[in-house]
């Protein structure tokens, strides 16, 4: 699904975000990745979302070289990833079901369609019965299931979430967690950045360990899924 | 990535849209966003009425100034139709056939006044207006022919009429020559021209401003939603997708500001037209202010509308482009 092969990323600063990366994501895996502030696990997401291109080394997303997407195919390419965010990213100016229906609005389905597939995906996260009002009304942890809902409701293959627990409580991280592994069991492909070992731990996922630009543990699927300590 | 590489039961494959369904849905987004773009714009009632004016003021000003030449240049067009043709008696004629003459001249359907003006009152004017009266005291004999003004009848005051009574007057025995007096004529032309092109020059300028102003407004909107161009650019919106409602919005502030800039000029107009009108009494005309046809108007609208619609496509093509997510 994803296969990095020794990519480099050297920002305009001279700081070097990612040095030789070399690692490989199956298709229909759920793998974390760790690593501490600045050990290049956001750079990693954007280059996999074409928010950056590497400076050195090869890309293939979903079997396709990513250096060959250009211009407006950029966006459809984007199309086929959900991405969550830890501040969500939603938009106060509309109801939480508009806000989901976004990535259905921009790849042009019917209105028709919107609809289903945007209670289908908020039926998924629990909020089916908000779907009216605004996102600011809600809570973080709700707040954070609009944005999942929003990442899933075009059905993408892979799915990227940067920090999705970080502000949350244990337990509602926890019920995060609950929800990726539901989606990975549909077949989904999840990347998931997070800093939050116990949580990590008690998956029994793959982890991808990040450390000042360099992998350091789990680049292949055969490696062992536990967290370091 | 793509639907045909794995099927799989459930989940994960993305639907494929149908190019059918997509014009459709590509002509829904248009009519979307040309609706949700304008009621934007009525949302904040006072702040879009700001622009709309500022713009209505810059389309009406080149507007008016093209509708005072267009009456200037059909006011010009009457003169004209009034124009006099002078005839230069020579000077061996002898009154009595000059007398007849004038008979027959009378008599005729394409002249609608004739006056004459002998050579003694000929010289007596040149003596008062041209301020050479000593000169003149010296010379043996006048130098000044007897004229005929003739002034043509409504009918025969333009082209090929015109230009057969001229043809007449010319020919006859009695005259030495007969010139249509179109000097004046020819200047107001080329007064006109000029100020035509003056107008031109002057909505140029206005136009240019017009596209800067409604190019800070968009800039101002795209800065104003931006979260919002960056969550969609995130989740797959093309370019053209993002671009797309301020171009509408662009449209609209043109559109507007061209039907408030009629309604300023249709304004001015109705000041104008009492004092116009009894001016023009005074003169003996008819003449009255004419306003844009209804084509003009259609015209300057879309004019305007079109004016917006670049300026919201060189704000977009600069602005959008520096949002990028991060």
């Amino acid at each position: 699904m994803i296969r990095f092969q020794s990519v480099s990323k050297r920002y305009d600063t001279g700081q070097e975000a990612l040095s030789r990366v070399d690692f490989h994501i199956e298709r229909g895996e759920m793998v974390f990745l760790t690593g501490h502030s600045g050990a290049g696990k956001s750079t990693l997401m954007k280059l996999i979302m074409l928010m950056e291109r590497p400076t050195q080394g090869q890309i293939q997303v979903g079997g396709r070289a990513t250096e060959r997407i250009r211009g407006s195919a950029i966006a459809h390419y984007r199309r086929n990833i959900g991405v969550v965010f830890q501040n969500h990213q939603l938009l106060f100016d509309r109801s939480v079901f508009d806000n989901v229906a976004l990535p259905l609005r921009v790849a042009g389905y019917h209105d028709a369609d919107i609809g289903r597939r945007v209670r289908a995906s908020l039926d998924k996260v629990g909020l089916l019965r908000k779907e009216r009002q605004n996102p600011i009304t809600l809570s973080g942890g709700e707040q954070q299931r609009v944005g999942i809902a929003r990442a899933v409701v075009n059905k993408p293959a892979l799915i990227l979430a940067d920090e999705p627990t970080g502000n949350l409580d244990p337990e509602l991280s926890a019920e995060i967690m609950r929800l990726f592994r539901q989606f990975n069991e549909l077949g989904m492909t999840l990347v998931i950045a997070s800093h939050d070992i116990d949580l990590i731990g008690r998956m029994n996922k793959r982890v991808l360990s990040l450390a000042e630009g360099r992998v350091v543990a789990g680049a292949n699927p055969n490696s062992s899924g536990r967290a370091e300590p | 990535m793509r639907a045909k590489e794995a099927p799989r039961p459930q989940g994960a494959v993305q639907s494929k849209t149908q190019w059918r369904d997509r014009l459709a849905s590509w002509q829904a987004h248009h009519s979307t966003c040309a609706l949700e773009s304008l009621l934007r714009l009525l949302r904040r009632p006072l702040q879009s009425f700001l622009t709309w004016l500022v713009i209505a003021v810059a389309t009406a000003l080149p507007a008016t100034l093209y509708v005072a030449l267009q009456n200037v240049e059909s006011l010009g067009y009457q003169w004209q139709d009034s124009s006099q043709i002078s005839v230069f008696i020579s000077a061996d004629a002898s009154d009595q056939a000059l007398t007849q003459w004038r008979d027959d001249l009378r008599s005729r359907d394409d002249i609608a006044e004739l006056t004459y003006i002998s050579p003694q009152q000929a010289l007596d004017e040149f003596r008062t207006h041209s301020g050479l009266g000593d000169v003149l005291d010296d010379l043996e004999q006048n130098p000044l022919p007897a004229v005929l003004l003739v002034q043509p009848s409504l009918a025969a005051s333009q082209g090929q009429p015109l230009q057969g009574l001229l043809d007449t007057l010319q020919q006859h025995p009695l005259s030495d020559d007969a010139r249509l007096d179109m000097l004046w004529v020819q200047r107001l032309e080329q007064l006109l021209t000029l100020a035509s092109r003056a107008v031109f020059f002057f909505a140029l300028l206005l136009g240019l401003g017009l596209l800067l102003v409604i190019g800070n407004t968009i800039r101002l909107a795209i800065e104003s939603r931006r979260d919002e161009i960056l969550v969609v650019k995130l989740v797959g919106g093309t370019d053209a997708y993002v671009r797309r409602p301020f171009l509408y919005t662009g449209l609209w502030y043109g559109l507007g500001g061209g039907v408030i800039a009629l309604v300023l000029l249709a304004l001015g107009l109705n000041w104008l037209a009492t004092p116009v009108s009894q001016l023009a009494n005074l003169y003996q005309s008819d003449f009255s202010l004419q306003g844009l046809s209804f084509i003009a108007s259609l015209q300057l609208v879309l004019l305007a509308g079109l004016i917006g619609l670049a300026g919201a496509w060189l704000a977009v093509g600069r602005h959008l482009a520096a949002i990028k997510p991060r």
